[in-house]
């Protein structure tokens, strides 16, 4: 069993990173720690597809002239490239909504912008009565 | 940082062979590892270091926010200006093929325009992130 | 060069000219920010898309699925797209509504957002636009994750430019973001588990090879964590958290296009992934569907009908009225007959149509109120701005499905298709849930008809320039409450296509 679990590591190491990312965006209240729990749920997904292509006594998929030479698959490669692309923007996007939301709410931790929330949410109720004013 | 003798004087030498070698990668992308995104960042990355260590001005001065905001857009237009020509060739749309007439031509000009577009709008994204994000508080308040 | 000039390359490449052309016309709005020319260049884009989407379904209808191999690369090595019967219909809704909501989207905008950001608002309007389109229409599973991405992004930015009138839509934006980002990332996990197994990632030769297999752990791994994934962007029941936030505080015009368009893309990859691509392992498509689409798709048909009974503002109300009305959608793909599947293809079309128009009448409102439209502001709002009220009442007849509205014809087909399956329960659960929707819209027709308007209250002006749209989309409910056999014979070719195992 645990020779079993050895020959796998490479995939104990993508569930235990996926499990740290998904733990951090849920559990965390700061904006930003999400954020960074999402960026290391994306990465454990790269090294997911890129240890998928591994063939074994295969070399990088890099074309050589030596004929009979046993490459690696080289489309994992392709896919994580654009999946890194994407993350990169979704974490700038992310980081710029952040930053919007300090200069806005003043805070980044969740549970005080649900605070903020809730008492602009009384606030509009009370504002819009119409025989509220006089 | 400017003020750090160190730190002036590696940025003014590292600046020319950072984007050399960001060049090398992004026409190694036909037959090796490489291409226009991480090309892009490469020299987005010369960009970004003049500007912290030069501060945000003259990184300003040296890339202004309109001329990024052009080449941004244009490189997404020479990729999307390569599947418009093929189809105007009458070809499928990216068909490299068509660009030329020829397999061997087409396909080669075809990969080298597109990844072009792709380092020229990843270089100025990278380098409008850094300087929005480092500008943020000087411009808001 | 071709023959037959522009019409001729136009007609030739239909299916990807439905995604490029609003896609490659948005970094042109990144510079030319000038707001009248961004608004023009985005009709051009969208009508353009809806024009191709027209002549698409017209050519489905009579030789059933085109197929264009981009970069002239044969499939299975190349990304192709594919556009059978449902992928048309699907498209013709989607570009129809997005044209209209574009349309109506100058007036709105002009008093929702900053002057200076309007040329930005219209190039992330047309990239969501166009990844939305291209998600229905692309036939490569990874490809469908990049239209995902772009899609996913740029409505994140539509979503927070709602921040000049309420900051709330940042934080919303940021949760929309948070939440799409984890969805699509469960997807880009499935899809990996089904590239391990099978080795491919265009759809149709996906669906031959997991037939060829029949079963194995991957697959189903695979399988649980796409399917998750694409329920997180449909907002389907315990997933659907983002909405509600998400439409309330984005713009008007940004909530009606979103509310028409962007679930109902993600709903039509739910029912391809259900019915076409893991139409090879019936088992657990089957347990999927029995115990886990089916229940969750009733607990989100009334979450979002209680929630929006007990909910005060307008535009929240409506977006949890959506997530039960995404509910009655999903809840005819998990019942998985011919007759099911034909009436959510119906309620696709219609709850965009209502849903879109419901969002333009309030997005009316709030430019003529300059405040967040709540019941309180809404009294006698009928009297004061007659004719945006009135097309606003005749979505909301056809949302709580009076006859005569296209939303009867919906709930008709849905309930019908469940009594053929001797669904009896869920029948009677489904008329429950429209009775019950029945209060809220009661509510807001009281208030807005039939309450005094106070003595003080300012005098409202309608804007002119919004009736167009708002009166297409109202007089659209009702035709297709009168006559719909043109919808209910695409939605059962639709359905034929889906269920019938091809691609």
């Amino acid at each position: 069993m645990l020779m079993q679990l050895a020959a796998i590591w490479n995939y104990l190491i993508v569930i235990l990173l996926m499990m740290i990312g998904l733990f951090l965006v849920i559990s965390r209240a700061n904006l930003v720690k999400k954020l960074v729990g999402l960026s290391i749920f994306q990465t454990s997904v790269f090294l997911f597809y890129i240890t998928l292509g591994r063939v074994s006594g295969g070399t990088a998929p890099i074309l050589t002239d030596a004929p009979d030479t046993l490459y690696s698959n080289p489309l994992p490669h392709v896919l994580i490239l654009t999946a890194i692309v994407v993350g990169v923007a979704t974490t700038a996007l992310g980081l710029a909504l952040i930053l919007r939301i300090k200069e806005s709410f003043g805070t980044i931790e969740e549970d005080e912008i649900l605070a903020a929330k809730n008492e602009s949410a009384a606030e509009d109720l009370l504002q819009a009565k119409p025989g509220a004013e006089a | 940082m400017k003020n750090n003798p160190v730190f002036r004087v590696a940025a003014k030498i590292l600046f020319a062979p950072i984007i050399l070698f960001g060049l090398y990668v992004q026409f190694h992308g036909d037959f090796g590892p490489g291409g226009g995104f991480q090309a892009g960042v490469i020299i987005a990355a010369a960009f970004i270091l003049h500007g912290l260590v030069f501060g945000l001005d003259q990184g300003r001065r040296l890339v202004s926010a309109r001329v990024n905001l052009w080449v941004m857009a244009i490189g997404v237009l020479i990729y999307g200006g390569v599947g418009v020509f093929s189809l105007y060739q009458g070809g499928l749309f990216l068909d490299y093929t068509a660009l030329t007439g020829s397999v061997g031509s087409g396909q080669h000009i075809g990969i080298i325009l597109v990844e072009l577009g792709v380092g020229v709008t990843v270089t100025s994204v990278m380098l409008a992130l850094f300087h929005a994000f480092a500008g943020f508080v000087e411009d808001h308040s | 060069m071709n023959d037959g000039g522009l019409i001729g390359i136009f007609l030739q490449n239909l299916p990807v000219l439905v995604v490029v052309i609003p896609l490659l016309l948005a970094p042109i709005l990144a510079i030319i920010t000038a707001p009248r020319v961004a608004w023009v260049v985005s009709v051009a884009g969208v009508g353009s898309a809806f024009l191709a989407a027209i002549l698409l379904q017209s050519i489905t209808e009579s030789i059933g699925r085109v197929t264009y191999h981009l970069g002239n690369w044969e499939p299975p090595w190349g990304i192709e797209f594919v556009v059978d019967s449902a992928t048309s219909l699907t498209l013709v809704i989607m570009t129809g509504l997005a044209f209209l909501a574009t349309l109506y989207a100058r007036a709105s905008l002009l008093a929702e957002i900053k002057h200076t950001d309007l040329g930005k608002c219209y190039a992330a309007w047309l990239l969501a636009s166009g990844g939305l389109f291209g998600l229905v229409a692309t036939g490569d599973a990874f490809n469908l994750f990049v239209f995902l991405e772009i899609s996913a992004l740029s409505s994140a930015i539509l979503i927070s430019m709602g921040a000049g009138a309420d900051r709330r839509a940042l934080s919303a934006g940021f949760n929309y973001l948070l939440i799409g980002a984890v969805g699509a990332t469960f997807y880009v996990i499935g899809v990996g588990f089904v590239y391990a197994i099978t080795g491919t990632l265009n759809i149709a030769d996906l669906v031959t090879r997991i037939a060829d297999l029949g079963g194995g752990a991957a697959l189903y791994a695979g399988f649980g964590f796409m399917i998750a994934g694409i329920m997180v962007k449909a907002a389907v029941f315990p997933v659907h958290i983002w909405l509600p936030a998400a439409y309330g505080y984005a713009p008007s015009a940004v909530s009606s296009l979103l509310a028409a368009i962007a679930t109902k893309a993600a709903l039509y990859v739910l029912a391809r992934l259900l019915f076409t691509l893991f139409a090879g392992v019936p088992d657990i498509t089957e347990l999927a569907v029995t115990y886990v689409i089916v229940p969750l798709s009733l607990a989100g048909i009334f979450v979002g009908t209680v929630m929006a009974i007990y909910e005060k503002d307008i535009k929240l109300l409506l977006a949890h009225s959506s997530v039960a009305q995404i509910g009655y959608i999903a809840l005819g793909f998990g019942l998985a007959s011919s007759a099911s599947v034909a009436a959510s293809f119906v309620h696709i079309c219609n709850h965009a149509l209502i849903k879109g128009g419901l969002f333009m009448a309030v997005g009316g409102f709030v430019a003529a109120l300059s405040s967040r439209a709540n019941l309180a502001s809404f009294v006698g709002i009928g009297r004061r701005m007659p004719i945006t009220a009135t097309a606003f009442t005749v979505c909301g007849l056809s949302l709580a499905g009076l006859p005569l509205t296209a939303g009867f014809i919906s709930k008709l087909y849905l309930v019908r298709a469940i009594l053929a399956e001797d669904a009896y329960v869920i029948a009677a659960l489904v008329l429950l849930s429209s009775a019950l929707s029945l209060i809220y819209l009661w509510k807001i027709i009281e208030v807005m008809w039939m309450q005094p308007v106070p003595a003080k209250s300012p005098n409202l002006v309608e804007n002119p320039a919004i009736y167009l749209p708002i009166w297409v989309v109202a007089l659209a409910n009702i035709w297709f409450g009168v006559d719909a056999s043109w919808l209910v014979a695409a939605s059962r070719a639709a359905a034929a296509a889906l269920l019938g195992g091809g691609l």
